[in-house]
């Protein structure tokens, strides 16, 4: 590539030795940065390939298709003598019980949970941040709220296993201490921010050209900013959301503390749950490398990664859609 | 010249390299739940007897009374009592029955809120909790409350011990809350009014140790109780070997049963023998 560069066509001669040195130094310095991007997309993929070796196993050996099979991951299956099929996580057993069932469900509830907080608060937030609050205040609320992203989540989680589990049980009379609705208000604290900052930027790009347009038809504040500034933002609204629930969906540091970790199939919100990601985490430790129970927990890994896979596909499409709408309706 | 000089550094290690790997080495395999403990005797041992090196591997209970019927092992950790069929190999190979130690004991504590009422259970009760059919205190002699139990991750050596030795062999109940540590056990029962926990023996604020029934009596995790093995949650763990102790392997016994040995079995956790 470079040589070839190097050697010019009989058709540039007029370049002085200056200006071919400037050349080269662009195309090196354009190479440099394509490599740095690739860098990024061959980590995501490196990552990927190698956890899905791991979890492979679940397929290629036979003891491990024997005693986690999809079948044993996805339908229900003998638990005690005598009791009724059920959905049960017990790896670590003579008979080893490998539903997802209950982790997804654990996962959902957390993350639901976390999600109808957050989205409200970091959305209204930012349209107040954005639009009605005074100069001076923005100043202080913007920075203040990026602040929160900034804590450490083992904080976080510490926060919610010793002040608001125990104020939540008092307050609403939960069962269990650790529940869902606690590891999901703590999800919340951590991805407010994450919502926040990226609406508010999507809200503050919006052209002063529509908001002035609004005003001067008559719309007052709240209608300008309801009806036009928030749909014109919400490709980016929406990018903001998949943001908080990949963020939700993987962390793992919170759920872990604050949920009780018990694999129960249940809506009750005010029972203990055990997600994906924190099942991960509590038996990677002592797993024994290369057994059906180590490549489950990859398999568990792969899993995350296509949850939030899909779900940025949809909203990438989804956005378009919308923008491809806003040109319609602008154009 | 050079030729023989290298030759005779050869023939030099060839003499003493097999010497001084079987002369300075004792080997220690089996049982996980020891590996810790014996890897604390071998490093305070080695710091004291340079000379000397011990290594100590994991795999099982059974993986090291395989490896000392095969001869493979100086001392078998194991966290249970030799079965018979391979206390017979070993016979059949040294001529001499296996010499079976107990170095230090292993106990479970069961912990329960402080203001709860219920001060001893049975082991039957327990793995009914545990089991998730007995679901309410009052069943238990307790008042009219829901039972919130708590569980360790199925990492922990204190998880497989209550599910082999409480549970019978059977399965948690998945209403069983997983957490990482006594502490976090010990914090979680003493903030749950109506929780009950386990792991090793702990002080903390806000709980109670929960007696053991047996019969009529009842018994406290205590020291003195689980040395005696009136405590009925608590096992020995062994070291076995193919002949009598002899040598740098009865130094080393002969430190991890002395007072410096067993205090190291309280660091690590577990009880002292003596």
């Amino acid at each position: 590539m470079q040589e070839q560069d190097l050697a010019p066509p009989v058709a540039l001669p007029t370049l002085s030795p200056a200006a071919r040195r400037r050349q080269v130094k662009e195309k090196a310095i354009a190479a440099l940065i394509t490599a740095v991007a690739f860098t990024g997309i061959a980590a995501l993929v490196l990552i990927l390939v190698f956890v899905a070796k791991e979890a492979l196993t679940l397929v290629t050996d036979a003891a491990a298709r024997e005693e986690a099979s999809f079948s044993k991951m996805f339908l229900p299956q003998m638990v005690r003598k005598g009791r009724p099929l059920g959905y049960v996580w017990q790896p670590v057993s003579g008979v080893p019980k490998v539903s997802m069932i209950p982790l997804f469900i654990g996962t959902l509830k957390t993350t639901a949970v976390s999600m109808l907080v957050a989205v409200p608060l970091g959305i209204f937030g930012a349209l107040f941040a954005a639009e009605f609050a005074p100069r001076r205040l923005r100043e202080i609320l913007k920075p203040t709220i990026e602040l929160l992203a900034g804590i450490p989540s083992v904080v976080l989680g510490f926060f919610a296993l010793m002040v608001m589990a125990s104020f939540l049980q008092e307050t609403f009379g939960f069962t269990s201490r650790l529940n869902a609705v606690v590891a999901g208000l703590g999800l919340a604290l951590a991805i407010v921010p994450v919502i926040f900052t990226v609406t508010e930027d999507a809200l503050t790009a919006v052209p002063r050209s529509y908001r002035e347009a609004s005003l001067a038809l008559g719309a007052t504040p709240w209608e300008t900013a309801w009806k036009v500034v928030l749909p014109a933002a919400a490709p980016g609204i929406l990018a903001a959301c998949v943001l908080g629930f990949g963020r939700a969906i993987g962390e793992t540091m919170i759920v872990l503390m604050a949920s009780g970790n018990a694999a129960i199939v249940s809506w009750n919100l005010g029972d203990s749950v055990r997600s994906l990601s924190a099942t991960i985490a509590a038996e990677m430790g002592e797993v024994v490398v290369g057994s059906p129970h180590y490549a489950l927990l990859f398999f568990i890994g792969v899993e995350l990664f296509l949850f939030t896979f899909v779900l940025n596909l949809l909203a990438g499409m989804w956005t378009k859609k919308v923008i491809q709408r806003l040109k319609g309706g602008a154009g | 010249m050079k030729k023989t000089l290298l030759s005779s550094f050869v023939a030099f290690g060839l003499a003493v390299l097999p010497l001084t790997a079987q002369a300075g080495t004792v080997t220690v395999k089996g049982s996980d739940t020891m590996v810790i403990l014996a890897q604390r005797w071998a490093e305070a041992f080695m710091k004291k007897n340079p000379a000397t090196k011990i290594q100590v591997t994991g795999g099982g209970s059974g993986t090291g009374l395989a490896a000392l019927q095969n001869g493979t092992t100086d001392i078998a950790m194991s966290s249970r009592e030799i079965k018979e069929a391979e206390a017979a190999k070993i016979r059949a190979r040294n001529n001499a029955p296996p010499t079976a130690l107990s170095v230090a004991k292993d106990g479970v504590t069961f912990y329960v809120n402080e203001t709860n009422k219920v001060d001893a259970l049975s082991a039957e009760q327990l793995k009914s909790i545990y089991l998730g059919d007995t679901t309410n205190w009052k069943d238990v002699g307790g008042q009219d409350a829901p039972i919130v139990p708590y569980s360790r991750e199925n990492s922990s050596g204190t998880y497989v011990f209550v599910k082999d030795h409480v549970l019978g062999g059977e399965d948690f109940a998945p209403e069983a809350q997983t957490l990482p540590g006594t502490a976090a056990v010990v914090n979680a029962v003493a903030k749950e009014k109506n929780g009950i926990g386990y792991g090793g023996a702990a002080y903390g604020k806000g709980i109670k140790e929960l007696k053991v029934k047996k019969g009529n009596e009842s018994f406290a995790p205590s020291a003195e109780n689980v040395k005696s093995g009136k405590y009925p949650l608590s096992r020995d763990l062994f070291f076995y070997l193919g002949k009598p102790p002899a040598g740098e392997v009865k130094a080393f016994i002969d430190f991890a049963l002395s007072a410096e040995g067993q205090a190291i079995v309280t660091q690590v956790g577990y009880f002292p023998v003596k």
